[in-house]
């Protein structure tokens, strides 16, 4: 099983202008897979995929649940080696996951820097958290916090490393309705802030089309369709443009409302 | 509005019996129950209390039994001998200086036994190669009755101090090893990766996720070995023993001192509450994370 994992040790600076790379001339992708394949046994979750993340770019990732897309950001958070073809990842990346994931064990702020080098950095984790709107938790216990404020922590926890790239894995599907928007503002806020590439892994139509620059539709182990949205951001779901688009995703991810499609 | 005045007109439960109380029909609403605070409900004497009340009986008819002649002293001696050979052997200091000896066997069986136990368990929950080679005689062993190898021990250990401390340590390092082992073992595999994300090293990821994981069972696990530590206790100090308060209870036995021994069994009792109160405490202040202990 040779692991075909290869980590670009050049870090991607987001915020700088496109470098013509060597070669061909276009930008270092802070993500690049080539020809990705994961097996299950005898099931293929993954086939022969490849996948562009631009330095700074929000990437939405779509798909019914099972179609791999969960798959597909273990491997680049480097949870599953067991692949093959080229996968490049930023070095500084950072994951926050559906469930916060936080270590019952540690206090809030403690929870927050835990993995950074040197000794646990209070005023640090404090920063962040107040990034986040919940520096007024730093010395709880994670059990006390409520889904929203866990999740706000997780987030604290992955930005606090500065990442290049920020894994999201469907971190607002187990939150209410209004804490979810809240979520979702914030991460907007956040990405444009810290300026890193994100891939947000998702069932939610509406929160693709909300954050995303480019929305990937994953189907069967491969990206079934790709959709570029241009619209001004703040987004409006209200707007008829915005229904478009998402009427297509919905197509495409084959649960179309007839309503909703105005195409 | 007019609800309320249904609500009004119930006539109050009983005090401290019945939690509800059915309402007649009344003419337009529907029938309402009242539900009583639970503050309420059980007021009267305290729970400690009656919770003391039981032991109370016990001793009062054994005593009653004592002075009555119906239990005789050779039996069992009455609760009023009982205190005052109690008193004896406290101002004589044969009393401290017994628990003081059996303690400190106690307490080195354990640091001997629980440290061999936590360090096998380690060895196995953290690495395949360990876990083969450790845990198959582990389990095979702790199944053989400790009492069972007192010769064996006297064998190999003579018969001054190190086999009962040895009876003792074989005793406390099974549960500590087998919940310590389950500990590591069933630590949440998501934080573990969460650990991974985080960028943790190896050793990094054991102490900050693996360990604290594996602390609420070890916590169990002290509470076994601690039990079994005194139940140990008392087979190692039947044999052989000249301090200790099986050595007081072996010498009373001698001389038909059945106060004595009762003197010995209440020590045993509350060195045992003793044991108890000190894991309690160290749950609270190691597991103050788990939101069951917050309250408590």
């Amino acid at each position: 099983m040779a692991t075909s994992v290869q980590r670009s040790l050049k870090i991607v600076v987001p915020e700088a202008p496109p470098r013509p790379s060597g070669r061909s001339g276009v930008t270092t992708p802070a993500v690049r897979v080539r020809g990705l394949s994961r097996r299950f046994g005898d099931r293929e979750v993954l086939k022969d995929l490849d996948v562009d993340i631009a330095p700074g770019e929000f990437v939405a990732l779509l798909g019914a649940s099972g179609c791999g897309k969960s798959t597909l950001l273990r491997i680049l958070a480097d949870l599953d080696r067991e692949i093959e073809g080229d996968v490049e990842v930023p070095v500084r990346r950072a994951v926050a996951f559906q469930a916060p994931r936080l270590m019952p064990w540690k206090t809030v702020w403690r929870n927050v820097v835990l993995g950074l080098p040197g000794r646990p950095d209070r005023a640090r984790a404090f920063a962040a958290l107040e990034e986040v709107g919940i520096s007024h938790r730093a010395d709880q216990w994670p059990k006390v916090l409520s889904g929203g404020e866990a999740q706000r922590t997780s987030l604290a926890r992955a930005l606090v490393r500065e990442p290049d790239l920020l894994l999201l894995d469907e971190p607002f599907a187990a939150l209410d309705a209004l804490t979810r928007i809240k979520a979702q503002d914030l991460v907007g806020e956040l990405w444009q802030r810290h300026g890193c590439a994100i891939l947000l892994v998702t069932h939610d139509v509406e929160e693709a089309v909300l954050l995303a620059d480019r929305v990937l539709v994953m189907k069967d182990g491969v990206i079934a369709h790709e959709e570029r949205i241009d619209l001004p951001r703040p987004r409006d779901v209200a707007d008829p443009d915005f229904a478009r688009i998402r009427g297509t995703l919905l197509d495409w991810l084959g649960v179309r409302h007839g309503k909703q499609h105005d195409a | 509005m007019s609800s309320i005045e249904t609500v009004a007109s119930i006539p109050l439960p009983l005090r401290g019996r019945g939690k509800t109380a059915s309402a007649a029909p009344c003419s337009g609403g529907p029938a309402l129950q009242r539900i009583t605070p639970v503050s309420s409900a059980g007021h009267g004497i305290p729970r400690w209390a009656r919770r003391l009340s039981g032991p109370l009986l016990l001793v009062a008819a054994w005593h009653l039994a004592s002075i009555t002649g119906v239990l005789p002293g050779e039996v069992l001696a009455g609760p009023s001998t009982v205190l005052s050979s109690a008193a004896k052997l406290i101002a004589t200091g044969e009393l401290q200086e017994a628990m003081l000896v059996s303690l400190r066997r106690a307490l080195t069986g354990l640091a001997i036994g629980g440290s061999i136990g936590i360090t096998l368990a380690i060895v196995a929950g953290l690495f395949r190669l360990g876990e083969d080679l450790v845990d198959a005689p582990m389990q095979m062993m702790r199944t053989v009755p400790n009492v069972a190898l007192i010769p064996l021990l006297i064998i190999w250990f003579g018969i001054g101090e190190a086999p009962k401390i040895a009876l003792i340590a074989l005793g406390t390092a099974f549960p500590l090893y087998l919940n310590v082992y389950a500990g590591i073992r069933n630590v949440d595999s998501t934080l573990v990766e969460a650990g991974r994300t985080l960028g943790l090293s190896r050793a990094a990821m054991i102490r900050h996720v693996v360990l604290p994981g594996a602390l609420p069972s070890a916590l169990v696990g002290l509470r076994y070995s601690l039990g079994i530590a005194w139940l140990a206790l008392v087979f190692g100090e039947q044999i052989n023993a000249t301090a200790g308060i099986g050595y007081l209870m072996a010498n009373a036995r001698e001389f038909f001192q059945t106060d004595v021994i009762v003197v010995c069994l209440v020590v045993y009792a509350f060195l045992g509450l003793a044991v108890d109160f000190t894991v309690r405490t160290l749950e609270r202040i190691f597991l103050a994370w788990r939101p069951a202990f917050s309250g408590a």
